[in-house]
């Protein structure tokens, strides 16, 4: 397997409609793991979704998932699998039937499309809503059968676009968890959503897109560090949060100090990240202070989402 | 040089996975049967198909006319067939059949999972079309059958003689052959004109008005149309009165094998273009 075969690539590539922007220009690497595209509504990450499987084609650029484009949909969506966002399905057919068909046009025999067929309703816990007809399921069942046809044939990419809308917080957990183990198993997921605190927890990179264009994209540490012109914030939990603030506010980069509501621990802003932890450290040998613990607090996508685009919608 | 690349083109479309398409066709064309055939929607079809069958039955059971003649009857069927099944019954049938295949999936916003299986477009494509044909042949054909059979049947051994050891049978496999190639014929055009146009009604209208006034167009003209070919292979010319006189004029002769591999010629390339047609289509609900 060559470097590339197991990227999903995006090299130049725009689409508009008609004179409207989808996305512009973009050019993308993207490892095996979880990614989780971010952006406002109708910022592109349903074009790049659609674009990434065919649904829509590039006015310019290429693209390929694993080596292989959506032209040769033989090989392509053996590989992939893509839950949409569209909640609708075939009329008249059974949470199974619906299954079943999709399984029997990649061409398997009938026993094996009967057992993933099934396998897939057990993982999505769909299993007992299966002989009913999809018309008669919730929105959150209907978002289930969507991902267990999207999971059902062993895809190596799974393209998930708001996969958590309409689920209630357990089904959410359930999914998130399931997410989390096909990407230990070394697939590739690619996630849109809205609901960015549990994506996050899960997240391996992010995409940052708004108004077509790509604004960020990588680990999501290493993005919030690319972001200079925010300071970091960091949570220090210790004994005597107050005299901590004071002794870190002597070097100029601290330019924020804020108490934990529960009186132990404060919330430090800095402006540069490295000076910060070499005073920090030179403070816990002091012995003045007793520090617990650790921790970044805005380094997390939704952080960096309103760093970076706002809460208009736009780059900020 | 030349020689080398045919035998490369030649290898490269064997290579092909053709036993896969195959398959995946078949199971395409299963999965849409059920839903062309077994619909709530399809009784519009049935009506359609079946409206002339029940007028005979009725008419069978309830009043037999005894001073008809075997030969009145023979040239209401062929009424039948050309102003009803050609001009109405098959042309509205195809309609809904085939203008649901690809546009009515994007109005249900169902369309894209057929195209993100692993199924080349083309085959969908064909797939769909042979199922509409498949599902309009079944109703029309068997509708076909049992008006004929129930023309027949009012006339006892008269009309067991004429089916039998007249030219019935050989009538027959030609109204069947004219349905069947009416319903192929109809089939691609509004397949064609469901993947060009968000709403193909108007131009459908536009075509039904065209097949009414192609009789009376240049020879050339005429040829652009499902219902000209069809004409040519009717069995029996039905003596045209009032407004059906504009419907039987005649035309320029053209022999029936003519008329049918000019038909197919015309499905084939229609058919040909929809495939270049759906490979680049794109998932864009929120605009149909």
């Amino acid at each position: 397997m060559t470097a590339m075969s197991d990227r999903i690539l995006f090299e130049d590539v725009s689409k508009f409609y008609g004179e409207v922007l989808g996305v512009n220009r973009v050019s993308l690497n993207i490892p095996p793991g979880v990614t989780t595209l971010v952006g406002p509504n109708g910022s592109g990450k349903t074009t790049l979704m659609n674009l990434m499987t065919g649904l829509v084609q590039p006015s310019s650029g290429q693209l390929s998932v694993l080596g292989i484009t959506p032209a040769d949909p033989d090989r392509f969506f053996r590989q992939v699998g893509y839950c949409t966002q569209f909640d609708s399905f075939p009329r008249r057919l059974t949470g199974w039937q619906f299954l079943f068909d999709s399984l029997l046009l990649h061409g398997m025999s009938e026993p094996d499309a009967f057992r993933l067929a099934g396998e897939a309703l057990e993982r999505v816990r769909l299993g007992d809503a299966a002989s009913r007809r999809i018309e008669s399921y919730s929105k959150g069942m209907r978002q289930k059968i969507r991902l267990a046809q999207a999971i059902a044939h062993h895809p190596r990419v799974l393209i998930l676009d708001e996969p958590l809308n309409g689920l209630d917080p357990m089904a959410r957990a359930d999914s998130l968890a399931l997410f989390q183990e096909l990407s230990r198993l070394g697939m590739h997921l690619v996630i849109s959503s809205h609901i960015l605190d549990e994506v996050d927890r899960i997240s391996d990179r992010v995409i940052l897109i708004t108004g077509g264009y790509i604004v960020a994209e990588g680990d999501i540490h290493q993005v919030r560090r690319e972001v200079r012109d925010k300071p970091m914030q960091v949570l220090i939990r210790c004994d005597q949060p107050e005299l901590l603030a004071s002794r870190m506010f002597t070097s100029n980069h601290c330019v924020e100090a804020r108490l934990h509501a529960d009186g132990k621990g404060v919330f430090l802003r800095t402006a540069d990240i490295d000076e910060f932890y070499r005073l920090l450290n030179r403070i816990a040998v002091e012995g003045l202070v007793s520090i617990d613990a650790v921790a970044p607090a805005d380094d997390d996508t939704l952080a960096i989402y309103q760093y970076l685009i706002g809460s208009d919608g736009s780059p900020s | 040089m030349n020689s080398e690349r045919a035998a490369a083109f030649a290898k490269s479309i064997l290579a092909q996975p053709w036993g896969l398409w195959w398959l995946q066709a078949r199971r395409l064309v299963r999965m849409e049967l059920r839903r062309n055939l077994f619909s709530l929607k399809a009784w519009w079809i049935y009506f359609l198909a079946l409206a002339p069958t029940a007028i005979l039955l009725v008419h069978l059971l309830f009043e037999r006319h005894p001073g008809f003649a075997l030969t009145d009857d023979t040239n209401v069927l062929a009424a039948i067939v050309q102003f009803y099944y050609i001009r109405l019954g098959v042309f509205f049938a195809c309609l809904s059949i085939f203008s649901r295949l690809i546009r009515g999936e994007m109005i249900e916003r169902s369309l894209h999972y057929y195209l993100l299986a692993p199924v080349r477009r083309e085959v969908v494509l064909v797939a769909k079309f042979t199922a509409g044909s498949i599902s309009a042949l079944l109703l029309f054909g068997s509708a076909m059958i049992a008006d004929f059979a129930l023309v027949y049947t009012a006339f006892g051994a008269a009309g067991q003689e004429y089916v039998f050891n007249g030219p019935g049978l050989s009538q027959l496999e030609a109204y069947l052959f004219v349905v069947a190639l009416g319903c192929l014929g109809y089939g691609a055009v509004f397949l064609l004109l469901s993947m060009i146009l968000r709403n193909p009604m108007p131009a459908a209208m536009l075509v039904l008005l065209w097949e009414f006034i192609n009789p009376v167009m240049p020879a050339l003209l005429q040829k652009i149309s499902v219902a000209s070919y069809l004409r040519h292979l009717m069995p029996i010319t039905v003596p045209g009165e009032g407004i059906f006189a504009l419907l039987t004029v005649q035309t320029e002769p053209v022999a029936g094998w003519h008329a049918a591999l000019g038909l197919l010629a015309l499905i084939a390339v229609i058919l040909a273009y929809s495939c270049v047609r759906i490979r680049r289509l794109e998932i864009r609900y929120l605009t149909e």
